[in-house]
């Protein structure tokens, strides 16, 4: 388990007084399906993107909050990572993108019907978002939207 | 700050009617942030799935997340366990 005292000592202290943010959820939604017919969206905060797309923006003050949508046939090999936090060590996603974005992981879940089928389409931000007011009312707002025009019944999310 | 992140986006998306469910490295601050579901796994920051190249492993805790859907309302918080 990853605690606070892991971090750098100026992440540590940053994150220490940051005065964190919510957002109300209620009453919240259920699943209206067995998983096993579900369709399911990854959600990854690694700032993951495709060599074809623009990296995330690691100067913008108080975080990118723009997202990439990633094609649910896509090789997770191949995903560039764009992250400007000290503390997401990288090896292990180097490594293994599944570390971090799960992708063929739930494909294998489909192949064993655990898990009814992937959308199409994913998403990934860059989580390193100090100032997320623009990443609550607009970027976030516009994934869900995509998510309903595709028909997804349930989403995971993955930090670093 | 991506603990943050990730609960803010998974907030919004619940908010809308789609159920989510989050993992996260940081118990500080998903107790704050306060997400509908949260599997906390015991791993460093970087390593969500637990270790590159461990499929079994990595399905496990896949599967307890998902897991979180079952539940009758909302479960925040949940501990896995290797």
């Amino acid at each position: 388990m990853a605690h606070f005292e892991d971090l750098k000592l100026s992440d540590r202290l940053f994150m220490q007084v940051y005065r964190y943010r919510s957002v109300d959820w209620s009453p919240g939604a259920r699943l209206r399906k067995p998983l096993n017919w579900a369709k399911v969206a990854l959600i990854s905060t690694a700032g993951l993107h495709l060599p074809t797309q623009s990296r995330f923006d690691t100067a913008v003050k108080g975080g990118d909050v723009s997202f990439r949508e990633l094609a649910s046939d896509l090789d997770v090999q191949q995903l560039k990572i764009a992250h400007r936090s000290s503390s997401f060590d990288q090896a292990g996603a180097l490594k293994d993108r599944n570390l971090v974005f799960p992708l063929d992981r739930f494909r294998e879940l489909v192949a064993r019907r655990e898990v009814g089928l992937l959308n199409r389409r994913h998403f990934s931000f860059m989580g390193s978002i100090t100032t997320p007011q623009r990443l609550i009312t607009q970027t976030a707002p516009q994934v869900a939207e995509k998510l309903h025009e595709d028909e997804v019944d349930a989403v995971f999310l993955v930090p670093v | 700050m991506c603990n943050q992140s990730v609960g803010l986006i998974a907030s919004v998306i619940e908010k809308t009617g789609l159920p989510t469910v989050c993992l996260s490295l940081l118990q500080e601050v998903s107790h704050k942030v306060r997400p509908p579901r949260t599997l906390f796994v015991p791993f460093p920051i970087g390593y969500p799935l637990g270790k590159p190249w461990e499929p079994s492993l990595q399905h496990s805790i896949i599967r307890e997340a998902l897991n979180l859907f079952d539940a009758a309302a909302p479960l925040p918080l949940l501990l896995f366990h290797e």
